[in-house]
């Protein structure tokens, strides 16, 4: 059992640097011979397991988490033993990660993210294999089959945009991914960039092929320094080894990290485009579209990071055998991600339609605090929150959304019972006259207004008047908004009043 | 013109445009680039981006303004981001960013023309299962709380000792 492993992993995830990977790699490298491989992977999404050392033996990959530099010494000592108060058994068999149906995330964390070898070893390269033996037409159709919808909250089939923005007409066409990922409760696009690079970019080169862009540019968040890192070293490797060639229109295509620099607004394609422009990101109104007209006024595609990393597993196993996954219109796998107060804050990707309660309290095992669990905000800043009695809700778009809810990018954050939703409700404006563009009134001066309404009902200044107040308010933010940024701050608000009304009214009555 | 401008050319942004082929569409990265080695956006930079990009100097300084991460005045040698979106706020981070404010502002080191340390509030840090979170300049701090954090600043040596 003394022997050192053959190879020992270790993440080098920001998530797990920020619980001390770095630490435990340093003391990992000193304890064990040269012999063995310390490779730093990226994360299995366990985030409650990190920093989470797997340590292999003849194939078998074998976890220990959450570890502290402290524990190295004892550990090596000890060979690792299975009956170690750290030891969790196999890695592949962790009941979170083992009841998983990855398509996406089925590589993150195996290896080094920038082991190309690694990647095309363990079947990574199929899916552009089989798209470039196909048509563009035929791509678009699989995907249409497929019936992926946009992953970065608004659901649009991504089938059609593309079969849109392939007979537009323009002198070129561009392919924009959308990584900037700035709901709370949100981090599966960065898991993704920093733990498995070359998914997304295949994803990338099979859309460039589908609709015949030659650029491609990734926008991916300031807040992300280790993803751009890792995202923009994994691109240099892939054009290395010559995988851009025969793609895109003419056969050039090459793709781009621009840096966003904080606004929450850029997430927004329209203001996206405008900032890739070297803009303010201001929100474009619609018509046109982007896919007639987007990127300097050229056919461009926006997509979310998730919704291009599905695109590889799509064109390998068809468009029907993904298809199989979901319920509903929902088809296929999303990213669920688990925040707040939770106990085991993990990504859990499955297929559509599981309730909010299993991946809650059978996944994420509940509260960390213990304390009662009060309110969910699905969905980032500008989704609802629901209560006890709505946890049974299938998550899925169309589920959600007839409870008042919706899905975003798939981020569900868990408050205990000391949460005062009238100041969530006051956030939520709050954070919308922080990031509002400014190009439209009912967001720019409805959110102000917004915020010192809820501070009066905080205070107990005609609270009734002050609701009604916030309800008309409401209305006319959600109809009279250019984008989903003004348009859907009023979701969280009068979820909460509407769940939580005690919570509105207490000052009034004390 | 052209004299004007030279009187106020600023070479860290003549040089940080002609690596964006001096094209106006690289105007974020340019503004990166240039508060990267300069630590801030100078009204000099303004003008000679104005001239190099062929953008008025309004335009360059409504780019500059509408994003959080450019700074038109010097800065702090570091900066602690704390995050202060939902789901850290779910986790206490309201309370430990209310407690680190305190004791680094009893600590005088956010004061000053050239504090030490600037702490900015900002919401997500994409480490929400991990949270409250931290990004203090490029290193991801998780699960933070305020004797974590003040120990963290100790070691490197970014602020001193708390009295006892």
């Amino acid at each position: 059992m003394n022997t050192p492993p053959d190879r020992i992993f270790i993440p080098g995830d920001s998530a797990a640097i920020s619980v001390g990977a770095d630490q435990v790699a340093d003391q990992l490298a000193a304890a064990l011979p040269d012999t063995c491989r310390i490779i730093r992977n990226g994360s299995r999404g366990l985030f409650w397991l990190e920093p989470l050392v797997e340590i292999e033996r003849d194939g078998e990959r074998r976890g220990f988490g959450p570890v502290t530099p402290g524990d190295i010494a004892d550990l090596v000592a000890a060979g690792f033993p299975d009956d170690h108060r750290l030891a969790l058994g196999p890695v592949a068999a962790i009941p979170q990660l083992a009841r998983q149906q990855r398509l996406i995330f089925a590589r993150c964390g195996l290896n080094d993210p920038l082991d190309l070898d690694a990647w095309i070893a363990t079947g990574g390269r199929a899916g552009l294999d089989t798209a470039r033996a196909l048509t563009p037409d035929a791509i678009i159709e699989t995907v249409k089959t497929s019936g992926l919808r946009g992953r970065g909250g608004a659901g649009f089939p991504a089938g059609i945009k593309w079969e849109t923005a392939s007979k537009a007409k323009g002198d070129q066409t561009w392919l924009c991914c959308n990584a900037d990922e700035g709901d709370s409760g949100t981090y599966a696009d960065r898991l993704l960039m920093e733990g498995d690079p070359f998914t997304l970019i295949a994803g990338m080169c099979i859309a460039a092929r589908a609709i015949g862009a030659t650029g491609g540019l990734v926008y991916l968040r300031s807040e992300y320094p280790h993803a751009i890192r890792t995202l923009t070293a994994a691109i240099g490797i892939w054009c290395e080894a010559g995988l851009f060639a025969g793609l895109g229109d003419g056969d050039h295509f090459d793709i781009e990290v621009r840096t966003g620099a904080g606004a929450y607004i850029c997430g927004e394609e329209s203001s996206m485009l405008n900032s890739l422009e070297g803009k303010r990101g201001e929100v474009r109104a619609k018509p046109p579209i982007p896919a007639i007209s987007g990127l300097f006024g050229q056919p461009t595609i926006v997509n979310n990071v998730l919704t291009l990393a599905s695109v590889p597993w799509i064109l390998e196993h068809g468009g029907e055998a993904y298809r199989d996954f979901g319920t509903g219109r929902s088809r296929g796998t999303q990213a669920f991600q688990l925040a707040g107060d939770i106990r085991h804050g993990a990504l859990i990707e499955l297929a559509f339609g599981v309730s909010l309660r299993t991946l809650i309290e059978d996944f994420g095992g509940g509260t960390r605090s213990g304390r009662p669990l009060r309110a969910v905000q699905v969905g980032g800043p500008l989704g609802a929150y629901l209560a006890d009695a709505d946890l049974d809700v299938a998550m899925d778009y169309e589920a959600l959304a007839a409870i008042g809810g919706m899905l975003g990018h798939g981020g569900i954050v868990v408050f205990n019972d000391t949460v005062d939703m009238a100041r969530q409700a006051r956030f939520a404006m709050e954070f919308c006259t922080i990031e509002s563009c400014g190009k439209c009134t009912p967001c720019r001066v409805g959110a102000t207004r917004g915020r010192e309404m809820l501070d009066k009902i905080i205070a107990g200044e005609a609270v009734a008047d002050n609701l009604a107040l916030i309800e008309d308010l409401c209305e006319l933010m959600t109809d009279g908004s250019l984008c989903a940024m003004g348009g859907l701050t009023p979701m969280p608000v009068r979820s909460a009043i509407q769940r939580f009304p005690e919570d509105f009214t207490r000052q009034a009555a004390e | 013109m052209p004299m004007l401008i030279d009187t106020i050319d600023d070479q860290t942004a003549r040089a940080a445009c002609a690596r964006q082929g001096n094209r106006p569409d690289g105007l974020i990265e340019i503004l990166h680039d240039i508060q990267a080695s300069a630590g801030f956006v100078s009204d000099a930079a303004i003008a000679t981006l104005a001239d190099a990009l062929n953008l008025s100097r309004a335009e360059v300084l409504g780019v500059v303004s509408f994003y959080h991460d450019f700074k038109r005045q010097p800065g702090a040698r570091h900066v602690l981001k704390l995050c202060r979106a939902e789901a850290c706020q779910a986790a206490g981070g309201d309370a430990a960013a209310a407690e680190i404010e305190r004791r680094l502002g009893a600590l005088g080191v956010t004061e000053g023309d050239e504090p030490a340390l600037e702490i900015r509030s900002v919401y997500c840090l994409g480490n929400c299962a991990l949270s409250p979170a931290a990004l203090l300049d490029e290193t991801p701090i998780g699960r933070i709380d305020a004797d974590r954090l003040m120990s963290e600043l100790v070691a490197r040596e970014i602020v001193e000792a708390e009295p006892q």
